[in-house]
């Protein structure tokens, strides 16, 4: 996955005219100048949001991108602006979503390690079955889901949230592992075979650790996408002092998001922070997570 | 748990005939089921139960207290024939559908296209492209829109320099979706890195081969990006469909929950969410659900069906 996309230039370069060479370096000016254009203009709202942030209150709207000075008040004031503090917001999301990652990784890599590896009757159905789910719009499960929930007394936990995840309901990071799976040469499990390895021993003492790449993937977008879950949560979690990161911003942004602006983007900003920190080390494998994905192979 | 994969070469050590053909079906099979059953239980009890169940619910006035009533197709009826916000949800969700989608995967192809070209700096500017698709779906991002967007929001600011007084966009239910669908299109980074990793699998030399032919570029593109990209723009089109029918936060926030003003960002799962936990119209809301599924399921279905007509497949 490296970027190697300057050689075939070469073979343009040895019979181009001078005339031709000077367009050609005026165009690639140019789209980077489009390119940075556009990226300023796609980053500069999140840029704003940091800064109004650290803006005192009274200058929140006013002013550049550089506050004339740096405060943290509204960080304060929007910590504790609900009667519950966003600390427990934030341990509530980072117990659920670590929990929803450790569910993930066990459940979706034992499907994706029986559908790759296994031979069994009825595989190839199992497995178009697990692909259909990958198109299914959840809200056609969410009712029944929701008063098996309340049957078990599951509501106000967050049982809901999490128990799905250690049963594979997320067919894409299944249909993700199965691709990379299929990747990791068969001799290696063959041999093991041949040794008189177990199912079970191949595959964690063989499949696992040769899927670093892919089981990384996998629990860095659960992460995210478990912080960033917005519906779950708000039919779930009744009790303010079970919210998410998430359900407390929508509360805040109800009762005081109004007259407090300050302390509304504070915490806004600091709901982003665990993604951009995922992002900012793991960007090359997420992205090529995002590009696998497409990819017949 | 650790019966034996699938080591039928491995001999085994005596035993009766009998005995070997019920050892051989539990090792041949066993292993296979045994990993596969905790996504057994909740493809079952999480998937196809529930969808059976809300089919089920779908014929039925059901409030969550009291138990289902049958009143056979009378909520379909009703939704057809006496329900303006069934109508008026459907209108939201297709009109975003329509235009946030391919406007989205336009941008993502042209940045992509820019990008492959060599440019220097491609790893910063697919991170930076990117950076909108991981955050956009959050909370956050839509408190951010919301503010973007207002009356005196940074958008009316920036447009103030020009002399435009520009209207509160968000209040306005002739702009209200269309701050949405830019929000959609805000987020071009995932489709674009798929596209990005499609055009890297197209072989250079078709290229030389046309350029020593006298193919402009232009042509270079139509005849040889495109129709080697098909299947890239396939799979982008499919999923970003099925992903904005699934849309609910953006909208949610914005509109306080509510799909205002005069239900111009009433999206077709808001509706249904309102109707099953604000009015707690389950059987109704089921009705709704599977609606959506089978617009899904038919969408689908005719893109596949047609796809054999457009999407080229080497081999």
């Amino acid at each position: 996955m490296t970027v190697t996309a300057a050689a075939p230039k070469l073979t343009v370069v040895t019979e181009a005219s001078p005339g031709k060479l000077a367009r050609k370096r005026v165009l690639g000016v140019l789209a980077h100048v489009a390119l940075i254009g556009a990226s300023i203009l796609m980053l500069y709202p999140l840029l704003w949001m940091l800064s109004a942030s650290f803006r005192p209150e009274n200058e929140i709207f006013s002013g550049t991108l550089m506050p004339s000075v740096w405060s943290l008040d509204s960080y304060f004031r929007g910590w504790n602006g609900l009667r519950v503090s966003f600390g427990t917001f934030f341990w509530n999301s980072l117990v659920i979503s670590v929990t929803c990652v450790i569910g993930n990784l066990i459940a979706c890599s034992m499907a994706a390690f029986a559908f790759a590896r296994l031979r069994f009757k009825g595989r190839s159905f199992w497995f178009a079955m697990m692909l259909m789910t990958l198109m299914l719009p959840g809200q056609v499960t969410l009712i029944p889901q929701y008063v098996l929930f309340r049957e078990l007394g599951w509501v106000d936990t967050i049982l809901p949230l999490v128990v799905p995840k250690f049963l594979a309901v997320d067919a894409f990071f299944v249909f993700l592992m199965v691709q990379f799976f299929r990747g990791i040469p068969r001799e290696l499990d063959e041999a093991a075979m041949m040794d008189g390895c177990s199912a079970w021993r191949i595959y964690y003492k063989i499949m696992l650790p040769l899927s670093l790449p892919v089981l990384a993937t996998a629990a860095i977008f659960t992460f995210i996408w478990t912080w960033d879950d917005f519906f779950a949560p708000l039919i779930y979690l009744n009790e303010m002092k079970q919210y998410t990161v998430m359900l407390g911003l929508r509360t805040f942004t109800d009762s005081t998001g109004e007259s407090d602006f300050g302390g509304l983007f504070a915490m806004s900003v600091l709901s982003l922070v665990p993604i951009f920190v995922f992002f900012l080390f793991f960007q090359r494998l997420l992205i090529e997570g995002i590009a696998t994905t497409g990819m017949k192979r | 748990m650790t019966a034996p994969a699938m080591e039928a070469g491995v001999p085994h050590a005596g035993g009766a005939v009998h005995q070997s053909w019920w050892s051989r079906v539990w090792e041949n099979h066993a292993p296979g089921y045994l990993f596969l059953l905790p996504w057994f239980i909740g493809f079952l009890g999480l998937t196809i139960g529930p969808i059976i169940t809300s089919f089920y619910l779908s014929f039925t006035d059901f409030d969550l207290l009291t138990s289902p009533e049958w009143v056979g197709a009378d909520n379909y009826i009703r939704m057809f024939t006496a329900d303006p916000k069934f109508i008026a949800s459907m209108r939201v969700t297709l009109t975003f559908v329509i235009f946030s989608v391919p406007l989205k995967l336009a941008f993502a192809l042209g940045v992509a296209l820019l990008l492959n070209r060599g440019m220097r700096g491609l790893p910063l500017y697919r991170a930076l492209f990117y950076l909108p698709s991981l955050l956009g779906a959050s909370v956050a991002i839509a408190i951010l829109w919301r503010q973007l967007f207002s009356g005196d929001g940074l958008v009316n600011d920036f447009l103030s320099i020009f002399g435009i007084q520009g209207p509160s966009w968000i209040s306005n239910p002739r702009y209200s979706l269309w701050t949405l669908i830019v929000l959609s299109i805000w987020q071009f980074g995932s489709p674009m890195i798929i596209f990005l990793a499609g055009l890297r699998q197209i072989p250079q030399d078709m290229y030389e081969a046309a350029s020593l032919d006298g193919a402009s570029k232009w042509r270079q593109f139509w005849k040889i990006t495109l129709p080697l990209l098909t299947p890239v723009v396939f799979f982008n089109a499919i999923i970003q469909t099925i992903e904005a029918f699934k849309s609910f936060t953006p909208a949610f926030i914005i509109s306080a929950g509510t799909g205002n003003p005069i239900n111009s960002t009433l999206f077709y799962t808001l509706y249904l969410y309102q109707e099953a936990f604000g009015f707690f119209r389950m059987g109704y809301a089921s009705a709704l659900a599977w609606f959506l599924l089978v617009l899904v399921g038919c969408f689908t279905a005719f893109s596949f069906l047609t796809s054999k007509y457009w999407v080229h497949y080497d081999d």
